[in-house]
């Protein structure tokens, strides 16, 4: 296998609130092996962002991480100094956001935005960095000319695509993204979801993305993680996920989109509402709203459990793997 | 009636955060001493504040708090009687300025086309053109302004800026999705209006409100210190003439010009900070970052 | 540069109506004030000036008032507004243009570094939320802005000029001493500038500081912002290239819109600190029953303010490129 690039171990986030701190994450862990492709989905408010940002040490106040340590490449970001972890940004780690409209820097033009990156981790001159700058905006079938565009004079998916490009600009071994399919229609979504699968196989990057659509990753992505409350509830190889669903919560969300090419189907939703943050159940943090939820699951916290490659977070699944 | 239930529930709600925030409940307990001495002037003047009878130039004292002018008149009493022309003044053309622009920002946005575009002109034009040498060469011509002429003239030459901000509010409302729904309806451009739209851009209505009534007291202020207003009168600006006229601060008389000048900038730090707690209520991203102390949870 | 030329069509329109304004008021003030002064004139001056002050006020009847209108609109444009009354028989715009630099140099001095210092006070209070400058100013600088401008420069007189005898607050220079062109008159100048600026900045301040820090805060938690982070720039370039210059652009609007706020202001420092520029002459005129004098101040002022904005569009289309397109 791969060799690991990422190692997240009990990464625990807080965000501060009048009313006390709020678990937004609460002890995530899994290996990401170099050059892989994860796709974390889950609704919305289940913590997905803010454990990408977790991880890229972006978190601003009120979010703080509480715990857990972030391992990438052998070295501890939870740990560096603010002047080493910059210093290794972008390099190593870098970042597509979901507006492209608001995540590019209105009154820079896209060669501006381009040329900082570079200069603030190499010493390449001007010459070098138009060269690359130009390379990287290729990549994603943008002219250079518009490298003199500011960011409003470029349509929406030209914007997206040139954050990608950006996010090439010093070849890291990991970009995280954060639903840039959200602000797309299903066309353009389609697109960069190729672009982004030919880029990977031809630079050799591992991918986090985050969404709330599974469908538009699950034909790209190796392995799939669901999210619910802060908290991992399913990892596992994507089709495997996919097509047998484990736990009662990825379950539902399965259920909620109809094939298709199936058979017509009654909708059906997941009842109830997930859990206040602030004070979260004592036990597993979906049993208030699943239908095989026992006197264990509201009393005890679930640990995720690995059945081969396929890792649920589940007392039911748990029961029924061992009878 | 539904509007009467919503501004009873928007005025509630008013009074709870006025409780809460420590600036906006400073500010207005200040506004409310003032307003009750506006009200009852002869409660607070242990002299009469006209009377030219006692000593001239005393310091502090026991009989006279704030001492006496050059010219024998109680400095203390002279303050409290002057509160209520300077309060009246800031709060009514507050009032009458806030009622103007509302009227015009929101039928400019609401209207649009050329109706927006004439009314924004003219909002514009009022608003470049510098109000206070306007006011100046206005009453230079009238000589002494009375009360109500110097409300008259900052009141017109005030609420443009206020128009302008509510325009660019209500524009950015105007075409929310509720609204369309209302239309949708069926419902009538003046519910639309003043049910729909008014209510959620109540608090930059306040704090246009506390703005003007700011602007009018330090231009009344200015106005009456250089004796455009009626000299014969009570106000804090107007001790203030007196005070340059009787060279106050080069006779030793430093109270004839600290007093009043306190008394405006109590008036105009109540306003001020009611403003600033609005303001953030506008924009809840400005309120301070309070936070309950995380419970430390045994490992 | 469409925008431009659309701004300096509505300032255009706007320098009409002020000039419209000027017209109107003194025909429409009961008591025609204006009779009174031109019987005092009458027979003291040269018929084209008086020609131009019966234009300006409506004396002369056998004009219709269109044509009147068209002869003041024209006496505008070349300058010629006719004697001043309060320096009989200087021709107003000469009166005026001895008072001009001195107005220019203190408003335009205070404002710009008021502008500077107030922008990048509020930039570094919002950066470091919470620090000890963003709690202790905000208060601060409210209870300050509560204060007149007059009052401010009255307490200045009284605690710097009078009780601590450290500076001058009479005047642009020591009237006893004749001007010279020496290096001792040009400090004499500025010792007496010093407690005028400071006033007009300290109360001017406060804004700037405050409408900055509010803009910051908002900016800053902007995407792009974050993405500065992201890319591990410099936080000085962040702040400054992906923060601040963004954040500036609203307040560059207000700049202008201010103008008229500080220009009053400034009339009344000069007034408290007998400071020989257009203001203090305005209110003089005033005091004088100087109509000429009062009318040509109001329209220069009017023109100083409205040309101050015009810059500030200019410096709003250099920074911002989105409005470079859009009209």
């Amino acid at each position: 296998m791969n060799e690991t690039l990422l190692q997240v171990r009990d990464l625990e986030v807080e965000y501060a609130t009048p009313k006390g701190p709020a678990h937004a994450v609460g002890g995530v862990s899994f290996d990401l092996a170099k050059g892989e492709f994860l796709a974390i989905v889950g609704e919305s408010g289940c913590g997905k962002s803010t454990l990408l940002f977790a991880i890229a040490q972006l978190l601003t106040y009120p979010g703080s991480i509480s715990g857990g340590s972030v391992l990438f490449d052998g070295a501890d970001f939870t740990s560096l100094s603010p002047e080493a972890l910059r210093l290794r940004r972008w390099r190593d780690i870098s970042v597509v956001m979901q507006s492209a409209m608001n995540a590019l820097n209105p009154v820079l033009t896209i060669g501006a935005q381009l040329a900082d990156a570079c200069k603030a981790h190499t010493d390449w001159n001007d010459e070098r960095i138009a060269q690359r700058s130009a390379e990287v905006l290729a990549m994603v079938a943008i002219d250079a000319a518009h490298l003199k565009s500011f960011p409003f004079q470029l349509s929406g998916g030209m914007r997206q695509r040139a954050m990608i490009a950006m996010a090439l600009l010093l070849e890291p071994q990991l970009i995280i993204m954060d639903e840039p399919t959200s602000a797309l229609d299903v066309v353009a979504q389609r697109s960069l979801m190729r672009q982004v699968a030919t880029l990977r196989h031809g630079l050799g990057f591992a991918v986090i993305f985050v969404t709330h659509d599974m469908s538009v990753v699950s034909h790209y992505s190796d392995r799939l993680a669901v999210m619910y409350a802060g908290e991992i509830v399913e990892l596992g190889p994507t089709r495997e996920v996919f097509d047998h669903p484990e736990h009662p919560y990825s379950q539902g969300l399965m259920e909620a989109f109809p094939s298709l090419y199936g058979e017509p189907r009654e909708l059906t939703g997941i009842a109830g509402n997930p859990p206040s943050l602030v004070e979260p159940p004592v036990g597993c943090l979906f049993a208030p709203r699943c239908a095989h939820a026992n006197d264990e699951c509201r009393s005890v916290r679930p640990e995720l459990i690995a059945y081969g490659d396929h890792q649920v977070r589940c007392h039911w699944v748990a029961r029924n793997k061992a009878s | 009636m539904r509007f009467l239930r919503i501004l009873g529930s928007v005025v509630g709600r008013g009074f709870r955060f006025l409780r809460r925030d420590k600036k906006a409940a400073a500010g207005s307990i200040i506004l409310f001493v003032l307003l009750v001495i506006t009200a009852f002037p002869s409660w607070f003047t242990p002299h009469d504040p006209a009377a030219d009878a006692y000593t001239p130039g005393i310091g502090l004292s026991w009989t006279h708090l704030l001492g006496t002018t050059a010219q024998g008149q109680d400095v203390f009493s002279q303050v409290m009687a002057g509160t209520r022309q300077s309060v009246l003044i800031a709060l009514i053309v507050g009032f009458f300025c806030t009622v103007i622009s509302v009227i015009i920002g929101i039928t400019a946005a609401y209207m649009g086309g050329l109706v927006d575009d004439g009314l924004s002109l003219l909002i514009d034009v009022i608003l470049v053109i510098p109000t206070f040498p306007l006011i100046i060469v206005i009453v230079g011509y009238l000589r002494n302004t009375g009360f109500w002429l110097m409300i008259f003239v900052l009141t017109f030459t005030g609420w443009s800026y206020g128009a302008r901000q509510l325009r660019v509010q209500a524009l950015s409302l105007r075409n929310r999705d509720y609204l369309l729904a209302a239309r949708a309806r069926g419902e009538k451009s003046r519910y639309v209006i003043v049910v729909e739209l008014i209510p959620p851009m109540t608090s930059l209505i306040v704090a246009n409100f506390l703005g003007t009534a700011l602007y009018a007291l330090l231009a009344s202020a200015g106005l009456q210190f250089i004796g455009l207003g009626d000299i014969s009168t009570q106000s804090w600006g107007t001790m203030l003439y007196w005070a340059q006229n009787d060279e106050a601060l080069a006779t030793g008389l430093p109270l004839m010009v600290l007093a009043p000048g306190i008394a405006i900038a109590l008036l105009g730090t109540s306003l001020a900070l009611l403003n600033y707690a609005f303001d953030e209520v506008a924009n809840p991203a400005l309120r301070p970052v309070k936070i309950a102390r995380a419970r430390k949870v045994a490992a | 540069m469409r925008f431009l030329a659309r701004r300096i069509g509505f300032l255009l329109i706007a320098l009409w109506a002020a000039a419209t304004v000027n017209f109107l008021i003194p025909r429409l003030m009961p008591g025609n004030p204006a009779e009174a002064m031109m019987g005092r004139l009458r027979g003291h001056i040269n018929p084209a000036s008086l020609h131009a002050l019966e234009v300006a006020f409506g004396i002369n009847t056998h004009q219709s008032l269109i044509s009147s209108y068209f002869s003041y609109l024209n006496n505008c444009v070349h300058l010629n507004f006719g004697i001043s009354l309060l320096d009989f028989p200087e021709p107003v715009s000469s009166v005026i243009a001895k008072a001009l630099p001195w107005t220019v140099g203190l408003v335009g001095v205070s404002t710009i570094l008021g502008f500077f210092i107030g922008t990048a006070l509020g930039a570094i209070s919002a950066w470091r939320r919470g620090g000890k400058l963003d709690s202790v100013m905000p208060p601060v600088f409210i209870v300050v802005s509560a204060f007149p401008y007059f009052w401010i420069g009255l307490m200045c007189i009284w605690l710097f000029g009078l009780t601590l005898n450290w500076l001058p607050y009479l005047g642009g220079y020591t009237e006893t001493i004749t001007p010279t062109l020496s290096w001792s008159f040009v400090v004499n100048i500025l010792e007496h500038s010093v407690l005028p600026a400071f006033t007009i900045t300290i109360t001017a301040i406060g804004g700037w500081i405050l409408t900055m820090r509010n803009n910051m805060i908002t900016v800053v938690a902007e995407d792009y912002v974050k993405m500065g982070r992201a890319k591990g720039l410099k936080p000085r370039r962040i702040l400054w290239q992906y923060a601040a210059r963004n954040a500036m652009l609203p307040n560059l609007t207000g700049f202008a819109m201010s103008l008229g706020f500080v220009i009053s202001g400034a009339i009344l420092v000069e007034y408290v600190f007998n400071y020989p520029g257009v203001g203090f002459l305005l209110l003089q005129a005033v005091e004088n029953e100087d109509y000429p004098l009062m009318q040509a101040l109001f329209l220069l002022l009017t023109v100083a303010v409205l040309f101050a904005i015009f810059v500030a569009d200019i410096a709003t289309s250099l920074l911002d490129p989105r409005t470079r397109n859009n009209s």
